[in-house]
């Protein structure tokens, strides 16, 4: 009988790149600025690590396919290494890999790293890079990112009778949130604070979202050492211990059959059921200190709201209105500035969020510190809300 | 006896004023032309005009005794590969069927007319669809770029049922060279005009007329209407009292609204005719190419019977400016423009994936689950109802035909697109089944979550890299 991964393994080190247009580094660079940051936090030696999962989700516009690059550029020396992607939760599968590594009892202290370089392609928003196969051209509409995440809007706007304005404003108060965060974080790609009348102003992108609904794209690494959780406290005193991973991937309902009201994302929610049973917690809404969740755009973080069961279907406006998720509201969402401020380098960002709500937990956010949090989430959705890939992991003291 | 079952016609959306055009075009010389012409849209080529025609012809025809597809341009997308080959699929012509191209004179759509009726007569055929559609690129501030006009006609021929009977014909060859353009340009060249008129229309035009009703002996005042190509408006007229003709026997060659489409004109203009015609009224068509083809028709009782046709008025009546010559440089890539870097990638394009895929990208065939009635495109093994899950259940099913309500959209500023924002969405259709799917011949403003749409045949995109056209299907708001 499955038990799930409950307190089975601890995280004790974390590294992140300051994430931006990187144009002084290279995806090397990244790697390394991530890892030696994780590995001095960690107080081990590389030798101690003895297995790695690795996430990039475009190598062929950075560092080509295989599991090479991270052994290689970190010199690790010979330990299994796997390259993992899954859209834009391939940050999370990483460490979902290295959390497992050790949770299965095959090994005791794993690495996880994740980066992504994006800025190499001369263009903005994601590149293309063919990511779909040789047929999607063919068949699929000339979409993205912001086109499909745009098309949610489109449909919670109609279904929740929110007139173009008031959807508009409410995603605004999203953004203007996060910049508000994201300000204080030295590591932050953006960190300006906006106005909800400049986002609301801002040049539309994608109807109905305009250029501040969408995060920015960035390049940036991030990595974690997980081990055994009952050797965590040997390494350091304040360990974070992982209550729950799980991935919920779509099953094609969504997108093919006509039942799905385009206005929520079931593995969204899906993955918020099953973390919330592996981690033993009844009530989101209640229990959940802090979040990082997938913000790519403004609307993907008011629907992860009500997806994650901190807000009532069709109610996350109430909650945005009144502040709620505000940095010092009753459940902080983007505390370290989202994707919105870090942008999006994707392989990266499942990491990234986990690197801020450990530093939270041990109480070492600095000007973000919040006061006293329990139990942090981090939601990575990759895809697009009609077919996608949704990781959700909580981790606690 | 053999004759037209059904026609059917395209215009495209799109209207250039020729003072639009002329005001751009003023420093290279005052051009006294009126009126506007028709432009295919960025996504349009002959290939997809020309489905659009064949499916207003279509409607309501059993596509199952269709055994024959005839195609004529002059601006065809492919030298090398059957550009019918790819009309026969996107309509989901049964594969027993023969396919041919006529092109490279303005006579080939009425030469593949002939051709079809003629293949029925022999009893070689028993139903044949022909379609002519052109979208001539001629030189900037040439006389081509002011008067051409994009458009398709399509007529299902057949022996049954016939709304208009194929009474008889006569064809003249001259090497007359009004335009010419060689293997592998891509602009016309034209002669001077004056030429044309004078040795070209003013002497073949009668000539073909002449021989028609002296081989069988007819009388011009007989006919309703009297239809022949031109290109020029003052000739056009001109050639109208030539042949003793009362201005109401004259069909209007749509020059003022549509421009001269090339292989299409006289076909376009006989929808036009049949459109307005009545039991018993004998019309009489006259191609202009290389030489002409001239031949005349009655029409039947049966005319009555054709209903709900886009055809040409309600073409006509769909219409949208498209507000600036620089517009119709890009649709045309006759101006190199910037689109961003990300519209630099270019997609490979895999034949064997089109060949193998064909009836799912081109036919918008997927799949319909016999245990539930689940309809899926793209084509489903496992069916996509969560209650169901049958496996291998599945028959083919078209949705190109079915109509559609927007189930969600948005306009994209960052897709790569000629003409952005780029407009696309999912569709839910009238009878099951979800897509997502391009936007064409829309408005960003204007769409809205409900809205009916149809489909429709265009290029997704191209790869000149691989030589490749792409098409694929595409929802369009229905125009009443």
């Amino acid at each position: 009988m499955a038990e799930g991964i409950k307190d089975k393994v601890a995280i004790i080190g974390m590294g992140c790149t300051r994430f931006g247009e990187r144009f002084d580094a290279s995806p090397q660079d990244l790697m390394v600025e991530a890892f030696v940051e994780c590995l001095q936090d960690s107080g081990l030696e590389k030798k101690d690590i003895q297995a790695a999962w690795w996430g990039v989700h475009m190598p062929d516009v950075s560092v080509g396919r295989g599991a090479t690059t991270l052994g290689v550029t970190l010199k690790l020396p010979f330990i299994p290494i796997t390259r993992v992607e899954n859209f834009c939760a391939t940050g999370s599968e990483a460490l979902r890999g290295a959390v497992y590594g050790v949770a299965s009892g095959a090994y005791d202290v794993c690495l996880a790293l994740g980066m992504e370089k994006l800025k190499d392609t001369g263009y903005g928003g994601l590149p293309l890079a063919g990511g779909l196969g040789y047929k999607a051209p063919l068949h699929m509409f000339n979409l993205t990112a912001p086109g499909g995440f745009a098309m949610m809007a489109t449909k919670y706007f109609s279904k929740y009778n929110l007139n173009p304005q008031d959807g508009k404003m409410m995603l605004a108060k999203v953004s203007a949130k996060s910049h508000k965060n994201g300000a204080l974080n030295p590591k932050a790609h953006l960190r300006k604070e906006v106005t909800v009348e400049q986002v609301m102003n801002a040049p539309v992108i994608a109807w109905p979202l305009g250029l501040f609904d969408c995060c920015g794209v960035s390049d940036g690494a991030a990595a974690a050492i997980v081990c055994r959780a009952d050797m965590a406290k040997k390494f350091r005193p304040d360990p974070v211990f992982v209550k729950s991973i799980q991935i919920s991937v779509s099953s094609g309902e969504e997108m093919l059959y006509t039942k799905w009201d385009g206005a929520h994302v079931e593995p969204g929610y899906r993955a918020g059921v099953a973390a919330y049973k592996e981690a033993g917690i009844k009530n989101p809404r209640e229990e959940v200190s802090m979040a990082e969740v997938h913000d790519c755009f403004s609307i993907t973080e008011a629907v992860a709201m009500e997806d994650l069961q901190f807000s009532a279907r069709g109610k996350v406006k109430e909650d945005i209105d009144a502040g709620r998720f505000n940095s010092d509201g009753a459940q902080p969402i983007q505390i370290d500035g989202g994707l919105k401020c870090f942008g999006h380098p994707i392989g990266a960002s499942g990491l990234r969020m986990m690197y801020e709500m450990y530093k939270q937990l041990q109480g070492k956010a600095d000007k973000r510190q919040l006061k006293d949090p329990k139990v942090g989430l981090t939601h990575n959705m990759g895809g697009f809300p009609s077919m996608c890939v949704v990781s959700v992991c909580i981790v606690g003291k | 006896m053999v004759g037209i079952k059904s026609y059917g016609a395209h215009i495209p959306r799109f209207r250039l004023d020729r003072n639009i055009m002329q005001m751009a075009l003023l420093f290279l010389g005052f051009a006294p032309l009126r009126g506007e012409k028709a432009v295919a849209n960025w996504d349009e080529d002959s290939i997809t005009m020309a489905v659009a025609a064949a499916q207003d012809c279509l409607k309501g025809e059993d596509l199952g005794k269709v055994d024959g597809l005839y195609f004529a341009t002059t601006s065809q997308t492919y030298a090398l590969r059957q550009n019918a080959g790819i009309i026969a699929a996107a309509l989901d012509l049964k594969t027993d069927s023969r396919t041919a191209d006529f092109t490279d004179s303005t006579k080939s759509g009425t030469a593949a007319l002939l051709a079809a009726a003629d293949a029925i007569a022999a009893g070689s055929l028993n139903s044949c669809l022909v379609c002519a559609a052109d979208l001539r690129v001629s030189k900037v501030a040439s006389n081509g770029d002011y008067t051409y006009g994009d458009g398709a006609a399509s007529f299902l021929l057949g022996k049954d049922d016939v709304i208009a009977t194929i009474e008889g014909t006569f064809s003249t060859t001259h090497d007359f060279v009004d335009r010419r353009r060689l293997e592998g340009e891509r602009l016309e060249h034209m002669w001077e005009e004056r030429f044309i008129r004078d040795a070209g229309y003013m002497k073949f035009i009668p000539e073909a007329a002449a021989g028609l009703v002296k081989k069988y002996n007819l009388n011009v005042k007989d006919f309703s209407k009297v239809i022949y190509a031109c290109a020029f408006t003052g000739a056009h007229a001109a050639l109208g009292r030539t042949l003793g003709l009362a201005p109401e026997q004259v069909q209007d060659p749509m020059l003022a609204t549509v421009g001269d489409t090339g292989s299409a004109q006289t076909l376009m203009m006989l929808v036009a005719a049949l459109e307005d015609a009545k039991a018993g009224d004998k019309i009489m068509v006259i191609s202009f190419g290389q030489g002409c083809d001239a031949f005349y028709l009655t029409v039947t009782d049966k005319i009555a019977k054709i209903k709900n046709k886009k055809a040409v008025k309600r073409n006509m009546a769909n219409k949208v400016a498209l507000g600036s010559y620089e517009k119709y440089l890009a649709f045309r890539k006759l101006m190199p423009c910037e689109i961003g870097i990300r519209g630099e990638e270019t997609v490979f394009t895999s034949f064997s994936v089109i060949s193998r895929e064909n009836r799912e990208l081109y036919c918008m065939v997927g799949s319909k689950c016999k245990k539930c009635g689940t309809p899926s495109w793209p084509v489903q093994r496992i069916c996509p109802n969560p209650d169901c899950g049958a496996v291998d259940q599945m028959e083919p099913y078209r949705f190109a035909e079915k109509l559609g309500n927007i189930f969600t959209y948005t306009s994209d500023f960052l897709a790569p697109c000629i003409d952005p924002p780029g407009s696309y969405g999912f569709v839910d259709f009238e009878g099951g089944g979800r897509a997502g799917l391009d936007f064409t011949d829309c408005d960003a403003n204007t769409l809205s979550i409900g809205m009916p749409v149809e489909l429709s045949f265009r290029i997704k995109f191209a790869d000149e890299k691989r030589a490749a056209v792409n098409y694929g299907w595409k929802a369009m708001p229905i125009v009443a």
